[in-house]
């Protein structure tokens, strides 16, 4: 790695990294004190009474329910494009399979794209289908977080909170004035914002050249504050006008981090154990620099193939040379690196380069990512997932021990111990079950572009994606044909609810319990050898589930990749 | 029966909040404020718009500097119109793929003989390679120095003087330290087609 490289790894780590227990502190202070009088409006035009507290049970319809008004009016606008109005372009309607695999995909904080934006996509559309459905994802995951870890932090209790008033406390205090902070500066570095859609140009050659604008700012703050990752064009953020420079480039990624990197800090201020928080967020931490590592290692390398056609620059400040198919000139090797390692732990799923054209480890390490999921993982849920990890670790170490395991005070029993198995399994039998399925299946087979392992990586990264509500794509992959999109449409559903509703459940079950105070015989969970149990646990058992994909993904590619086989 | 009224009107005052309001109200704020990127940061010659400084475009002449291979679509998402900037897409093919490796090669050897490298000189790998956009409007300092040479010739302006172009054209890493240095294609062509008409009249004509 080049000084240059290093430079902007560390400045970036460090902002991010030091800025993360402020925004915790914050986080943790929006759900204190009294409601405004915005809120109470709020409060009074829904109707409901923002201080009645709901069991788990009550929060998970509730959270049920308005998700599904969301998606439907969304799926409505979508699929009645042609006929709504501000369409001059006259766009058609959507597909119904794309349609629902868009709805789908947004309400769920995935938002995989069965779509190419600029072409497909009136303003309206990109208005009051994805950003609004943008907003929805990514506050009904912070909140359903915030019910989870009330179920850790309270004692002998019933409930665990109230879904509306979660939800509008993070989306006026945090959520909306960052995203228009943050558009703000994104239009000042260069992405448009305007309601006109169409700008014709006349290049000096000759000929035309059709530019296509919209409120492009606002959607990308959103899609990068709420990891969501949906972008306004097919290209998404390698699109210059939706990330035009590297600075952009770095207010984007942290953007992906300032609320999931905080969450351990949040929960160590609720829990009121700062070492707790600290041990946390380097499990996340060690996790997350790890993948950035090998994505850099990866992408620096131009394949043997290609290099022995006398291809490659010599590394200078002009330009690290590495794997550029697909890569933007003005982020290079290290920009783009940082950007796919980040939106991927985070589960944005945006991207500033075409994931379809990594090398093998980069797809590897994306994989890794998505199968594991929350490290720091995506808007509230990741971290959820995050905790479910560590009461199976705990458990596993008092099996080890022979006495019953205790987590932050909490006796952790078979029902919770269910519970959060329950929830892990979503994810190796939908990615697996459905990998299989498609290419078992004409269908299936119908939609992968490039041939070889590199083939069978885009459906499996496909459907890792839609289950881990990631959205980023391998872009080979014919999402659009009605296959993947429903496939995909339905287990975005599933990969969204299903793990979160045990989860819900085991905060419900754990809420009723006492805190036990520490005594010396308590295994402490804030010290390196929890650190070290932990990451080893993640490691361990994500390894065991997918090593058989990987290796007849990435892991075979590479082989062929180094010995200059193609297919 | 409650709960799903309170939703419905939930799902109405957002969209009207986050699906209108928000955007407008940015759109408000940011035509005031920045003007010319909120609409596209267009270059204006002679009254008309010929360019967005973000956005490449497709040279092609022997006499300018081209830009990386694209791998846009056509308006239906096949086919190939390069820098169509209504439907950016990279190419989506991955190191182990025959068509790739071949496609890169046809590149390689065209870059070879058109800019007259010799056979210890390596081709700048963004020369050879599709963006992630396929709208990618900036080239390497490398890559523009080897295109001097042909674009010297067919012009018949020093190669020194073009070299100068590039590097006063060319784009520093932002802040000394973010992202390397680069040069924008559509604004050196630009350049370039000044510096050739004022070339031709040495002395303000």
């Amino acid at each position: 790695m080049t000084y240059h490289s290093i430079s902007q790894m560390i400045v970036f780590f460090l902002v991010a990294g030091l800025s993360a227990p402020l925004v915790g502190r914050y986080l943790a202070w929006i759900y204190e004190g009294k409601d405004t009088a915005v809120e109470r409006g709020t409060y009074r035009y829904l109707g409901i009474d923002p201080d009645s507290e709901m069991t788990w049970k009550t929060y998970g319809q509730t959270l049920l329910a308005s998700n599904a008004l969301c998606f439907l009016i969304g799926f409505m606008v979508l699929w009645f494009q042609g006929s709504l109005p501000f369409n001059p372009r006259h766009l058609p309607s959507l597909s119904a399979p794309v349609a629902f695999n868009t709805a789908a995909s947004f309400v769920t904080n995935t938002n995989w794209q069965a779509y190419a934006g600029e072409a497909q996509l009136s303003n309206l559309s990109q208005m009051i289908s994805i950003t609004f459905l943008m907003f929805v994802g990514a506050a009904t995951g912070f909140s359903a977080l915030m019910a989870i870890l009330r179920g850790f932090v309270r004692s002998r209790g019933a409930t665990v909170g109230n879904f509306w008033k979660d939800f509008f406390r993070f989306l006026y205090r945090a959520f909306l004035p960052a995203c228009a902070l943050m558009a703000l500066i994104l239009v000042e570095q260069g992405v448009p914002q305007t309601l006109k859609e169409i700008r014709t140009l006349h290049p000096v050659d000759g000929g035309t050249q059709t530019l296509v604008l919209g409120p492009v700012a606002a959607l990308e703050s959103v899609k990068n504050l709420g990891t969501n990752g949906g972008g306004f064009y097919n290209a998404n953020a390698a699109h210059p006008f939706e990330n035009p420079t590297p600075l952009a480039n770095m207010i984007e990624m942290f953007g992906m981090l300032t609320f999931t990197f905080s969450l351990p800090f949040l929960f160590g201020r609720l829990l009121k154990r700062s070492r707790q928080a600290l041990a946390f967020f380097a499990v996340i931490w060690i996790l997350y620099a790890g993948g950035y590592g090998l994505m850099q290692y990866s992408e620096q390398s131009i394949a043997p193939a290609i290099a022995s056609m006398g291809v490659g620059s010599p590394v200078s400040e002009a330009m690290t040379p590495g794997n550029m198919e697909g890569k933007e000139t003005r982020f290079g090797i290290t920009q783009t690196s940082l950007f796919s390692n980040t939106t991927i732990a985070a589960t944005t799923g945006a991207v500033d380069a075409a994931m379809d054209s990594l090398n093998p480890i980069g797809i590897g390490v994306a994989l890794f990512h998505m199968f594991l999921n929350e490290e720091p993982g995506g808007k509230g849920v990741g971290f959820a997932g995050f905790l479910k990890e560590a009461v199976l670790a705990i458990f596993l170490a008092g099996l080890m021990v022979g006495r019953t395991p205790e987590f932050l005070g909490k006796k952790i029993e078979p029902r919770e111990v269910k519970l959060a198995m329950l929830s892990s399994l979503v994810t190796p039998v939908l990615v697996l079950g459905l990998t299989g399925l498609a290419l078992l299946l004409p269908a299936g087979k119908a939609g992968i572009d490039n041939p070889g392992p590199h083939g069978f990586s885009e459906v499996l990264y496909g459907y890792a994606s839609g289950n881990a509500n990631n959205g980023s794509a391998m872009g080979g992959l014919a999402a659009s044909s009605p296959f993947y999109a429903v496939s995909i449409g339905i287990e975005m559903l599933f990969g969204r609810y299903l793990p979160l509703l045990p989860l819900l459940a085991l905060a419900g079950s754990l809420v009723r319990k006492p805190i036990h105070p520490r005594t010396a015989g308590t295994f402490e969970t804030d010290g390196f050898l929890f650190v070290v149990l932990m990451l080893g646990f993640m490691v361990v058992v994500t390894a065991l589930t997918f090593l058989p994909a990987m290796t007849l993904g990435p892991i075979v590619e590479h082989m062929f990749m180094r010995t200059g086989g193609a297919f | 029966m409650k709960l799903l009224s309170v939703s419905a009107k939930f799902a109405l005052f957002l969209v009207l909040l986050c699906g209108i309001g928000y955007p407008v109200l940015m759109t408000g704020v940011a035509q005031v404020l920045f003007p010319i990127p909120a609409n596209g940061s267009l270059i204006v010659k002679n009254g008309v718009p010929v360019a967005s400084s973000l956005i490449g475009q497709n040279f092609t002449r022997k006499d300018e500097f081209h830009p990386r291979p694209s791998a846009t679509p056509g308006p239906d998402g096949n086919g190939s119109v390069p820098y169509d900037a209504a439907f950016s897409s990279p190419s989506n093919l991955g190191p182990t793929t025959k068509s790739y490796l071949s496609g890169v090669k046809q590149a390689v050897d065209q870059y070879r003989s058109e800019n007259h490298l010799s056979s210890g000189e390596t081709v700048p790998d963004d020369a050879v390679t599709a963006s992630g956009s396929g709208l990618d409007p900036d080239i390497g300092l490398d890559n523009a120095m080897y295109q001097v040479r042909r674009i010297a010739a067919e012009r018949k302006i020093p190669k020194e003087t073009l070299k100068r172009l590039v590097r006063e054209t060319a784009t520093p890493p932002q802040f000394g330290f973010l992202g390397p240095w680069r040069v924008n294609v559509v604004k050196l062509n630009l350049a370039l087609d000044l510096l050739s008409a004022t070339a031709i009249r040495p002395h303000g004509g």
